[in-house]
């Protein structure tokens, strides 16, 4: 279980997180909203990238807010990145590796580029480089979230890029994670075929929580477009 | 051989017991053992110190060590190895130098290696450096390598370097005829004081020759590091040389390009980048549990491997 406390993120006087406070139980939990509204942001704070200007953030009721990114992560959380980092001479199986933090079979390798749609043969020994797609990386992120195996997981527009492969195939990734760790899963995305699936939807724009409910109460006010403006251009290009 | 040589040996040429094929081993700036095969001759030089290595055309699948090591204090290593590489022969070769200097004085080996590449003929060339020793003496070595390809003939040349060496001057210098590729690959790691300069210089005169030189490498600390290369194209030919570096703490990394396209079809390209570890690199692996200088130690593996 996850705690935001009035939570606030000021960057040279500009306020980019405003007095947040929600708590993500086991789950799945969408975070949607505009461009610019904060959601990267807000994983961040959590995985400890950034230290909020004030507020707090608890994990199981501890208060982690001072904690380093590396105490966080040992602690079981978890962030695939909006965009992914290359690595010059590191390999997809390397980086599965640390992020499994044991020496991780080349089968177990295998299992888990298979969930996201890679043919392992063809990239185990890949350097995560700028050789690698977009899409490419964006999948190799999310292995090594699907290799972490934490309590809490968040995925940062997981959708961006990832055109060819089906959404039923990212979405069953997030069901097997959840059937496996019962965790809490947040996922930043502007997909509505990934609300679909989110058991509750937290709304950000301008920094603020403007809604937060079960997906039948906030989807079909997002879909009207009348609550947060979400972009969803992008839909008819993502098939399944 | 003591346990010192032994493993120096090991770090140098993967050479655990007696290596496998053709061999000449050197120690402390003697011979120490050498095997001839059929096809592959290695004759001890009369006007100067070093050998020739004489390799028959044709031969497949065959490999040379030529390790040196040195364990004495104070000891200056000048030696000549001429490599003569038959027609269609391909081969690999492995040298080494390693040095364990646990006294006072400078211990030193310069290489002076000669590639005399035939026709056709195919060589992979691995040469690594290795410095060891807790004494006040430094480590000094100065390899040389000079690569003459014939026609259509090839040769892959792989060195590294990783710490241990406290001065280094590395010159490789190579010449290619028609359709002939030469690819270098050079890992270097410098800390504490050190000092590195390379300096290529690859000149393709002929018709579709084509040169790749690579150098990865991380300076830590105070150490300096100096990266020159030379191309010139002088016919129709591909030149390609990229310097890639990190740097940490207070160390200094130069790179000089120099390329010169005298034929309207030659095409040659430097690229080079010098920079610290990546911020955004670090923080990854931090959120996968690492530690600042695990995340540290695991890139800059990654960047050398
Ligand atoms: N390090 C930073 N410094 C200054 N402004 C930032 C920084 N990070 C994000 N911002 C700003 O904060 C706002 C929220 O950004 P972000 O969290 O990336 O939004 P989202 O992920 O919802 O698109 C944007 O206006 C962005 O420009
Ligand atoms: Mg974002």
């Amino acid at each position: 279980m996850l705690e935001l406390k009035n939570l606030c993120y000021t960057v040279d006087g500009k306020e980019i997180i405003k007095n947040i406070s929600a708590t993500f139980d086991d789950g799945f939990i969408a975070i949607t909203g505009p461009n610019g509204g904060g959601k990267s942001t807000l994983a961040k704070l959590i995985a400890g990238i950034y230290t909020p200007t004030s507020g707090q953030i608890l994990l199981n009721g501890e208060d982690i807010t001072n904690m380093s990114i590396t105490e966080r992560a040992k602690k079981g959380i978890s962030y695939a990145f909006q965009q992914p980092v290359k690595f010059k001479g590191l390999t997809v199986k390397d980086l599965l590796t640390l992020a499994a933090g044991k020496d991780t079979s080349v089968n177990d390798a295998c299992n888990i580029l298979s969930e996201v749609g890679l043919c392992a043969r063809d990239y185990i020994n890949r350097e995560v480089n700028g050789s690698l797609s977009g899409g490419e990386l964006k999948r190799i992120e999310i292995a090594m979230i699907i290799a972490r195996e934490t309590a809490i997981s968040i995925f940062d527009e997981p959708e961006a890029g990832i055109d060819l492969w089906s959404f039923k195939s990212l979405n069953k990734v997030f069901e097997k994670m959840h059937d496996k760790i019962n965790g809490t899963i947040l996922i930043i995305s502007h997909q509505e075929r990934i609300l679909n699936t989110a058991d509750r939807i937290v709304v950000l724009k301008n920094g603020e929580l403007i809604n937060d409910g079960s997906r039948d109460e906030v989807l079909p006010k997002l879909l009207e477009g009348t609550e947060a403006n979400i972009n969803t251009g992008s839909c008819s290009v993502l098939q399944d | 051989m003591n346990t010192i040589e032994k493993n120096l040996l090991k770090e140098v040429a993967d050479i655990h017991e007696t290596p496998e094929g053709a061999y000449n081993i050197r120690a402390n700036g003697k011979l120490d053992s050498r095997n001839t095969t059929a096809n592959i001759d290695i004759v001890t030089k009369e006007d100067k110190s070093g050998i020739d290595i004489i390799i028959k055309p044709g031969t497949k699948h065959e490999s040379v060590h030529i390790p040196v090591i040195i364990s004495e204090t104070g000891l200056k290593d000048l030696v000549y190895n001429d490599f003569y590489i038959g027609e269609d022969a391909d081969v690999v070769i492995v040298a080494g130098c390693g040095i364990h200097n646990c006294g006072d004085q400078e211990s030193a080996h310069d290489g002076i290696h000669s590639f005399h590449l035939a026709k056709n003929a195919r060589v992979k060339y691995i040469e690594k450096h290795y410095g060891a020793g807790d004494g006040l003496g430094k480590n000094v070595m100065n390899p040389t390598t000079i690569i003459e390809l014939s026609e259509g003939s090839y040769l892959e040349m792989e060195t590294t370097q990783i710490k241990g060496i406290d001065s280094t001057h590395r010159v490789t210098k190579g010449t290619l005829a028609d359709n002939a590729t030469l690819v270098i690959h050079e890992k270097i790691m410098t800390h504490g004081e050190q000092q590195a300069t390379t300096d290529f210089t690859v000149d393709l005169n002929g018709v579709d020759s084509s040169a790749n030189v690579v150098s990865r490498s991380v300076a830590k600390e105070k150490s300096f590091q100096k990266f020159v290369s030379t191309i010139n194209g002088n016919a129709k030919c591909n030149g390609h040389t990229e310097c890639d570096a990190i740097i940490m703490d207070e160390a200094v990394v130069t790179a000089i390009p120099e390329l010169t396209a005298a034929n309207i079809d030659a095409s040659l390209i430097h690229e080079a980048a010098i920079g610290k570890i990546a911020g955004e690199q670090l923080v990854k692996l931090m959120t996968l549990g690492l530690s600042e200088a695990e995340a540290e130690e695991q890139i800059i593996n990654g960047f050398l491997k």
